[in-house]
């Protein structure tokens, strides 16, 4: 110990003890400072093997750090990602829409190409790009049976998605060839991702303005009408009075025409 | 007329024979002026199998019978499936009841129909009958007589001699339509400015409709739309929801939507340029063709589209039409912030909402 | 040559016995062996009172006796009447049913059903008495689509006879009244449908029904009041439900019955009209006698009719209001279409451009008042002034009791094909966003694709119809000239191809032949002699244009005299064997074209 204060008047004293407070505060910091999102070896794995798919399947269009690529025009080929959070990614990807097979009037939903665990991935790196909004947990996407809350979700739904998405959900128009598409097969989760997020012309419905357990409503109605029974009979779709016009003519107009052709022509004679 | 020899139904040369009613039956087999052809007249009948052949014949009365007898065991099935089958039960993911119900009733119609229909076909006489026809027009002694009659009992009338009589009479009767109309004008209430006005007014609040939940600017997200209503409708002055018929005429004309837009997007009309408050603008919920809702909202072309006729309206650009059979834009509601931060209307809507009619302000 | 019926002064004579009937009992049978005449049977017998009571007091039997066998035509197409006509009995049943759980009332009360998802709703009791019969009423459901199964039955199958009665002709003299009366019923099916189908109060038909007040408050001048005086106050009150159920239950179907009965009334006095043939005139109608056959026959059609639409309730599902739930003037469902016998007045409004125009100060909401009313005002003052727009323009005042081949009227049928045409645009635009998801097309383009459609579509249509109809003509009067085609190719020996022809029978031949002669259309003279000029000089030269117009290319039949020349030169015209007329046990030609022999 001596050893050190016959030293303490060296010309490097002064920078060994700024170093020895630097690695103090630094070790200090390394221990104290609180955990960014995915911070640890495991997420940060996750983001690294989302980083990773994201740069070979997506970065053509969104950008090498999802910072959107943009037209000529000034539009966007692929718009930025920074902050449409770990939900939107899981609903694009989720439902196949992502990644785009061709450029059309919108994103169709088709066959999945990433598995669940790449999926997972991608959304993390996505996350890590920006804050924005979270998978929602199961306790709000699993389709409950209670009666009252599948009332007050088919009220929600009657007022909020009815008009493009039709009183079954099969789906309706929207202008220049878009659609809104057919919802009767959606998951609770699927359903809540694309509320939250609002993918392609689908307006957003906020947590704050339409909360968890209004979403979980609209998700129990929708699974509670998907569940029931035609009870009476076909339902031709559910795209209502034009299909049903269209067989009023054809199945009921028809069946009666052959009646009466039958019942006008003669039978068969006794001899030609 | 026709002195015909009597032949036997189905042997050459027969006429069709006059049926009761019908007793001066003839077929007319003189050719028209100017025709190329004759008319070769009706023929013989053939007859059917079962006219000629007994064992077919029985076989299309067993057929006929069968078909009734199988209705009749339908229509038992029918009573049996009413009481037996329990209301909540599905066959075939359909209402058992609707479904055995009604394909037992409609196949003992159905069957009812075909073996009668059958019973004609095979088994009923088929040779064919002639009727005379006689002219539409009465004959000239029917028309005279009864002009007679008319004249008779017309100059006993004195109705066209006794001016007086007539035309007060006449004057009388006309009369009468007043009352047929004046008895149906408390059919409804005038309208007087009724349809100028909403029930919003300054300092309403905007809430979520269905949950009534009040809206602040910074729930509300890019690309976001609410259905709104008016606080009102949640909690009038009493602290009660509406209800009933209010309910319902309140919601027809103050319904509205709210979408956030990027504030660089909005071009404003003159004058309202500060209606939206950072970009979340308020607009009637009801189309100003025939006053469907319209909630197709499109978040990047900020176009909303009415599902009834398809009028297409640019919320950017003031609610302005861009296609369809709407003729008006869509009435912007001013909205501000209440001092505990919610959203509030202005004022009324200064644009008449809903359908368009003759006797409109035509300032608004 | 017109005789009447009744009583002549020659028929108690020797035909008497002869003509069959049967004045003593087993004197003459009509092939049917063993007859017993009804009074000798039992159940003869026993009505034999009750019905001399009956006949003692009202005397029926005159109209038994002229009634009874009347003779009816066999023609499929004469049935398609007969699915309106019953399709309405099967209404009235299914409808009674109804009434008796439906309650026509706005009042708001609380849903508690068995329903679940609706379960604690506030609702219409309009609404809820529905759900009730739907869900609560053992049958409510079969009865409730059987009734809209129907409804649309009826008022498809009044288009289908209307079209089968204008491209024949019977619509001509005498039977111009039975028309108009006709489009009455057509109007009173189509106000009767909305009103019905309103009054569940459900979203769907409450759209419609916001749809209807927009419609009413276009109307010029007078709009805003309409609507307050028909709603009885601001939409959409409460009233309007009770009202449309008084229309729908009470007012139409007694319009409804009364013109029905008129309709058949007018058909049993002037008789059915007939296919020209064999035997058939203007002044006789052949066919089957009403008993039995034709009451079998139109029973039996009115059990297909029931059991066709009970069986359609039972598998097809219809107006699921349940899935729509209560009405709310705030909600809106995608694919909102009224049912489609008003579709095309939808598909009307669809594709109207927007056009609002203000003067005189008032507002004049074109855009709406066009499409909604007044095309469908002109469409029914075009059906019901057409029978007199055509008897004017043909100058043919005859009385018509046989019909007339689509063929040999080119124009009326280039007119038909062209309103359906016309209106089948018009219903596609009414579905337009359901055809825009389903062929993935863009709902502007459809739109756009309509307006002018409507307008050109039907002139093509007319145009190629014409067309169409003068080459069956054609076609017709070479058979008759020459025989039809066998499709057997001579070769002469100096190398010429020819196709060897068959003569019809006389009765195939005597059937292509039975239009009336073309008449020449007359010009008339625009002065007279002296160089006076004729009186309403404009009037009638618009008249000879429309009737040249309507006559136009129309091809004619062959005179007798042309009908030997081709015979005689045979069908080839080179001379060549012809072929002796055939009889009517032609049993077709041999492989080198000459007829087998019989």
């Amino acid at each position: 110990m001596r050893s050190l204060s016959t030293r303490r008047r060296h010309p490097l004293a002064g920078a060994v003890v700024v170093l020895l407070g630097l690695c103090l505060l630094g070790g200090l910091y390394s221990v104290f400072a609180p955990r960014p999102a995915g911070a640890d070896s495991a997420t940060d794995a996750l983001v690294e093997e989302g980083r990773q798919l994201f740069l070979v399947g997506c970065a053509t269009c969104h950008g090498l750090n999802g910072e959107g690529v943009l037209t000529d025009r000034g539009d966007n080929y692929g718009p930025a990602l920074v902050g449409v959070g770990a939900a939107a990614v899981d609903f694009q990807v989720g439902t196949g829409r992502m990644p785009l097979a061709q450029n059309s009037v919108q994103a169709p939903e088709k066959p999945v190409v990433y598995s669940p665990p790449e999926i997972e991935a991608l959304a993390a790196y996505v996350a890590s790009l920006g804050p924005g909004p979270a998978i929602p947990s199961e306790e709000y996407t699993t389709a409950s049976t209670d009666e009252e809350l599948i009332r007050l979700g088919g009220e929600f739904f009657r007022t909020n998605c009815t008009a493009c998405h039709n009183s079954v959900g099969a789906g309706g128009a929207l202008p220049d060839g878009r659609y809104a598409p057919s919802i009767e097969d959606v998951s609770g989760r699927y359903a809540y991702e694309a509320m939250l997020t609002g993918p392609g012309q689908m307006p957003v419905f906020s947590d704050d303005v339409m909360t968890p357990e209004d979403k979980l409503a609209i998700i129990s109605y929708i699974a509670s009408i998907r569940d029931e029974p035609d009870y009476g009979g076909n339902p031709l779709g559910g795209l209502g009075p034009v299909t049903e016009g269209a067989a009023a003519w054809i199945i009921g107009m028809g069946a009666l025409v052959v009646a009466s052709v039958w019942i006008g022509t003669q039978g068969v004679r006794a001899k030609k | 007329m026709t002195d015909q020899p009597h032949h036997g139904r189905d042997e050459p040369g027969h006429e069709p024979m006059p049926e009761p009613g019908n007793e001066d039956a003839v077929a007319q087999v003189t050719p028209r002026a100017g025709d190329p052809l004759p008319d070769p007249g009706i023929g013989t009948h053939v007859p059917r199998p079962s006219d000629v052949d007994p064992a077919l014949e029985r076989r299309a009365e067993r057929q006929v019978s069968g078909l009734f007898g199988l209705a009749t065991l339908l229509t038992l099935g029918f009573t049996v499936a009413y009481f037996a089958i329990p209301e909540d039960a599905t066959l075939l993911n359909s209402s058992a009841m609707n479904l055995t119900l009604g394909v037992s009733l409609g196949g003992a119609l159905l069957l009812i129909g075909i073996g009668a229909i059958q019973w004609a076909k095979k088994l009923m006489d088929d040779h064919e009958i002639v009727e005379m026809r006689h002219p539409s027009a009465s004959s000239p002694e029917d028309r005279r007589e009864a002009l007679a009659a008319l004249d008779v009992g017309a100059a006993e009338s004195g109705f066209g001699r006794r001016t007086m009589i007539r035309n007060s009479l006449l004057g009388a009767m006309a009369a009468l339509g007043l009352p047929a109309v004046v008895l149906l004008r408390d059919l409804g209430p005038l309208p007087g400015d009724a349809a100028e006005k909403t029930v919003w007014t300054k300092g309403m609040r905007v809430v979520n409709d269905v949950s009534g939940l009040a809206l602040r600017p910074e729930e509300i997200e890019l690309g976001q739309l609410v259905n709104a209503e008016p606080q009102i409708v949640f909690e009038n002055d009493e602290g009660e929801p509406l209800e009933g018929a209010e309910k319902q005429a309140v919601k027809a004309k103050a319904a509205v939507i709210v979408v956030r837009i990027r504030p660089e997007d909005i071009t404003p009309p003159e004058g309202r340029e500060n209606w939206n408050v950072d970009g979340i603008l308020c607009y009637s919920k009801i189309c100003t063709h025939v006053g469907c809702p319209i909630s197709l909202y499109e978040q990047q072309t900020y176009q909303v589209l009415c599902p009834c006729h398809q009028s297409t309206f640019d919320l950017a650009d003031g609610g302005r039409v861009t296609f369809g059979p709407a003729h008006r834009s869509l009435p912007q509601l001013p909205l501000g912030v209440d001092d505990e931060g919610y959203l509030v209307a202005l004022s009324d809507f200064p644009d008449i909402v809903g359908p368009s009619y003759p006797t409109m302000p035509q300032d608004r | 040559m017109s005789t009447f019926s009744g009583q002549t002064a020659s028929s108690p004579d020797g035909n008497a016995s002869s003509n069959g009937t049967p004045a003593a009992s087993g004197a003459v049978d009509h092939g049917r062996d063993g007859h017993k005449p009804l009074q000798d049977t039992s159940v003869g017998k026993a009505a034999a009172g009750p019905v001399k009571w009956l006949d003692d007091r009202v005397g029926m039997a005159g109209l038994v006796r002229k009634n009874l066998r009347k003779v009816f035509p066999d023609h499929w197409s004469f049935m398609l009447g007969e699915i309106a006509l019953w399709s309405f009995v099967v209404l009235l049943l299914s409808g009674v049913f109804l009434t008796l759980w439906f309650k026509p009332s706005m009042t708001e009360v609380v849903y508690t059903g068995s329903y679940a998802p609706l379960n604690g709703l506030e609702m219409s009791e309009a609404y809820a008495s529905t759900l009730d019969i739907t869900f609560e009423v053992r049958g409510g459901l079969l009865m409730r689509q059987i009734h809209h199964w129907s409804a649309m039955l009826f008022a498809i199958s009044i288009t289908v006879h209307m079209l089968r009665i204008f491209f024949t002709g019977a619509y001509r003299k005498p039977r111009e009244l039975n028309w108009l009366v006709g489009v009455g019923l057509f109007l009173l099916a189509l106000v009767n449908g909305f009103s019905g189908y309103s009054l569940p109060d459900d979203l769907l038909s409450g759209t419609g029904l916001r749809f209807v007040d927009g419609l009413i408050r276009s109307i010029p001048v007078v709009g805003l009041y309409l609507e307050f005086f028909i709603f009885g106050g601001e939409y959409p009150g409460e009233l309007i439900i009770p009202r449309l159920f008084t229309v729908h239950v009470l007012l139409v179907p007694g319009l409804l019955v009364a013109l029905i009965t008129l309709h058949m009334l007018l058909l049993v006095y002037q008789k059915h009209t007939q296919w020209p043939g064999p035997g058939r005139t203007e002044n006789n109608v052949v066919g089957y006698p009403m008993m039995p056959v034709y009451a079998a026959k139109a029973g039996g059609f009115f059990f297909v009719v029931f059991g066709v639409t009970a069986l359609m309730g039972a598998l097809v599902q219809i107006n699921p209001i349940w899935k729509y739930g209560p009405y709310n003037p705030a909600e809106v469902t995608a694919g909102s279409q009224p049912d489609i016998y008003v579709g095309w007045v939808e598909g009307a409004v669809r594709i109207m451009p927007a056009w609002e125009s203000q003067f005189f100060g008032l507002t004049w909401s074109w855009n709406v008042f066009i499409p909604a009313v007044l095309l469908l005002g002109s469409l029914f003052a075009v059906l019901a002034f057409y029978p007199f727009v055509e008897q004017w323009v043909t100058k043919d005042r005859r009385e018509h009791h046989l019909l007339e081949r689509p063929r040999n009227a080119p124009v009326r049928t280039g007119l038909g094909v062209g309103g359906i045409v016309f209106y089948g645009l018009l219903l596609i635009a009414g579905g337009n966003d359901i055809i825009a998801t389903q062929f993935q097309l863009d709902i502007y383009a459809i739109t756009w694709f309509m307006r002018i459609a409507v307008f050109a579509g039907p002139v093509i249509a007319f145009m190629v119809t014409k067309r169409i109809c003068i080459g069956l003509q054609r076609t017709d009067r070479e058979r008759v000239l020459h025989g039809y085609e066998t499709g057997i190719i001579m070769r002469s020996p100096d190398g010429s191809y020819s196709e060897r022809h068959a003569p019809l029978t006389p009765v195939q031949a005597y059937e292509l032949t039975t239009q009336d002669r073309v008449a020449p259309a007359a010009l008339p003279a625009t002065t007279d002699a002296n160089g006076v000029a004729a009186p309403h000089r404009g009037r009638s030269r618009l008249h000879s244009r429309a009737s040249r117009f309507f006559g136009s290319d129309v091809i004619d039949k062959p005179t007798a005299q042309e009908l030997e020349e081709a015979h005689a030169h045979g069908p080839d015209g080179d001379g060549a064997h012809a072929l002796p007329p055939g009889d009517e046990e032609f049993t077709g030609v041999s492989e080198t074209g000459i007829p087998k022999p019989h």
